[in-house]
């Protein structure tokens, strides 16, 4: 990769991507050969909204550096308000890793549209590189959690 | 106005005027069953029971300071299949009745036909310490409102009581109020609701004032707080950060008993019970081989924090979940702490009314606007 890092860390990003809107650009960002990091682990829910905590939880628990859910933008959702209802967890979520000291910014929410082919990428770009500067995940390499 | 009665405490017993009121509600016929916590023979606990003869509620002792199981999950129990066309009186404390209004919205419980009689509470001890205390005294009950009277302070109280911020009953048809009054004297009742005027108005009693009902709520929910609030920056101490977390959970054995005594924790099969927490021998070798070592049993802080996520925002600060313990995990503490961040997030208080959505079902477009676009 041509922004490999200097001291080799890349980390694991799962990307829970909505079918409808962020899984569609990373579809096109890739036929239109757009270059974005290869960290991003994409898995495909049929709505943000779908994604409970637990399975971000459960990344983070087995060894994922960073999760990503990224549906449509507010008032975009096929089913109408999934992702405001993942918005809302994704707040109670980070204020439970906040409150306990577990770093919330290894979770990310993003809404990426299905023609924001060039966002996807940026967004892709953008996490890769804050996730470095955080290094590895602790709680995914300790045996005893 | 809440209309207020007074119902005259013989001898100074305010649980005889408390089973003097409950049997005339099933001797006037307003309800057909009482439930409400009955001492048993060797005083050394109370159950919960279904009373339809108004000579057994001679036993009955809703002020005995203990809370073995919770009213919400019978409730939830008795009126889950369907409701009664007979009324049910229910008597209980206010984290009871509030977890029964987050089961109502989780559509576990209904209130049909149900008469809530709230009773201020002034805490409860362990089933524990209870049985140490109810086995040397006659009343139970006197003898605990006695102390309460003299105003000293209770160790035995459970944690949960000592840092509760709601000792009255925020939705009750009646509510039994006692925090501020001379409850050795007079039993005030205050009807909340038309159906609780009703049955209060079948009783024929004069009409009573609960003077300084309110200052002293806010008395005690002052004291209540400032301990809760010393509370929270122990646990923050004792918890923050991934090394504190583990050796915290360390002594978790992955029993559930906290989720099963959880009055809101409600899935019939608990996602930690399911085949998604089923693998492969392949896979534990595998998360092993990744991390070097693999404790087992697996996933204790993933399904602590997995709780906080999903019931964080109902969590009414009863703490049966400690209770429920066999290793003493502070998981009252941590989700009490955990729960006065998240449930200002959404102005959600659990159990303050039916009426209100539950934070995670619902939401608003204009909120959080920031998030998802940083």
């Amino acid at each position: 990769m041509s922004d490999e890092k200097k001291d080799g860390f890349e980390p694991t990003i799962v990307g829970y991507l909505c079918n409808w809107c962020t899984y569609a650009a990373a579809d096109v960002a890739g036929s239109s050969r757009l270059q974005y990091p290869h960290n991003i682990r994409a898995i495909r829910v049929m709505c943000s909204g779908s994604v409970d905590p637990l399975y971000i939880l459960r990344a983070l628990f087995s060894g994922a550096d960073a999760v990503l859910v990224s549906g449509c933008r507010p008032g975009d959702c096929h089913y109408v308000s999934g992702n405001y209802k993942e918005r809302r967890r994704m707040i109670v979520l980070k204020t439970i890793l906040d409150t306990l000291g577990l770093e919330s910014d290894r979770v990310w929410l993003r809404w990426v549209g299905a023609s924001e082919v060039p966002k996807f990428a940026a967004t892709m770009n953008e996490i890769t590189e804050e996730v470095k500067k955080l290094g590895p995940n602790p709680i995914g390499s300790a045996w005893s959690v | 106005m809440a209309k207020t009665v007074g119902f005259s405490a013989k001898g100074g017993s305010v649980t005889g005027a408390m089973r003097q009121f409950l049997k005339q509600l099933l001797e006037k016929k307003l309800v057909a069953a009482v439930l409400v916590p009955l001492e048993l023979p060797s005083k050394e606990n109370v159950v919960q029971s279904l009373v339809t003869q108004a000579e057994v509620l001679d036993a009955a002792d809703p002020l005995a300071p203990v809370l073995p199981v919770t009213t919400a999950n019978i409730i939830s129990k008795i009126t889950r299949l369907a409701s009664s066309q007979k009324k049910v009186a229910v008597v209980a404390r206010s984290c009871e009745l509030r977890a029964l209004i987050e089961l109502i919205k989780l559509k576990q419980a209904s209130l049909d036909n149900i008469i809530l009689i709230g009773v201020d509470c002034f805490g409860t001890y362990s089933v524990v310490d209870y049985k140490q205390f109810g086995k040397g005294t006659q009343a139970p009950g006197d003898q605990f409102m006695k102390g309460i009277k003299a105003g000293k302070a209770d160790p035995r109280l459970r944690e949960a009581c000592q840092i509760c911020e709601y000792p009255y009953p925020l939705v009750a048809d009646i509510t039994v109020g006692l925090i501020g009054s001379d409850f050795d004297k007079e039993l005030l009742l205050l009807a909340n609701t038309p159906a609780g005027e009703q049955v209060v108005g079948s009783l024929g009693l004069p009409e009573a004032k609960a003077e300084g009902r309110q200052a002293a709520i806010d008395r005690l929910v002052a004291e209540r707080v400032k301990r809760r609030d010393e509370v929270f920056e122990q646990t923050l101490a004792e918890t923050k950060g991934l090394e504190r977390l583990t050796s915290v959970f360390a002594p978790c054995i992955g029993c559930h008993n906290c989720r099963d005594m959880c009055p809101v924790c409600y899935c019939r099969e608990c996602v930690f019970d399911s085949q998604t927490f089923a693998f492969e021998a392949d896979k534990y070798l595998d998360w092993a081989s990744k991390k070097g070592a693999l404790r087992v049993p697996t996933d204790t802080l993933l399904f602590h924090l997995t709780r906080l996520n999903h019931m964080g925002t109902s969590c009414v600060g009863c703490g049966l979940c400690q209770q429920a313990c066999p290793n003493d995990v502070p998981v009252f503490r941590i989700f009490r702490l955990v729960a006065s961040r998240v449930q200002p997030l959404f102005s959600y208080v659990p159990g303050r009314s039916v009426d209100e959505p539950l934070p995670l079902t619902t939401f608003k477009e204009a909120e959080f606007q920031k998030v998802g676009f940083e």
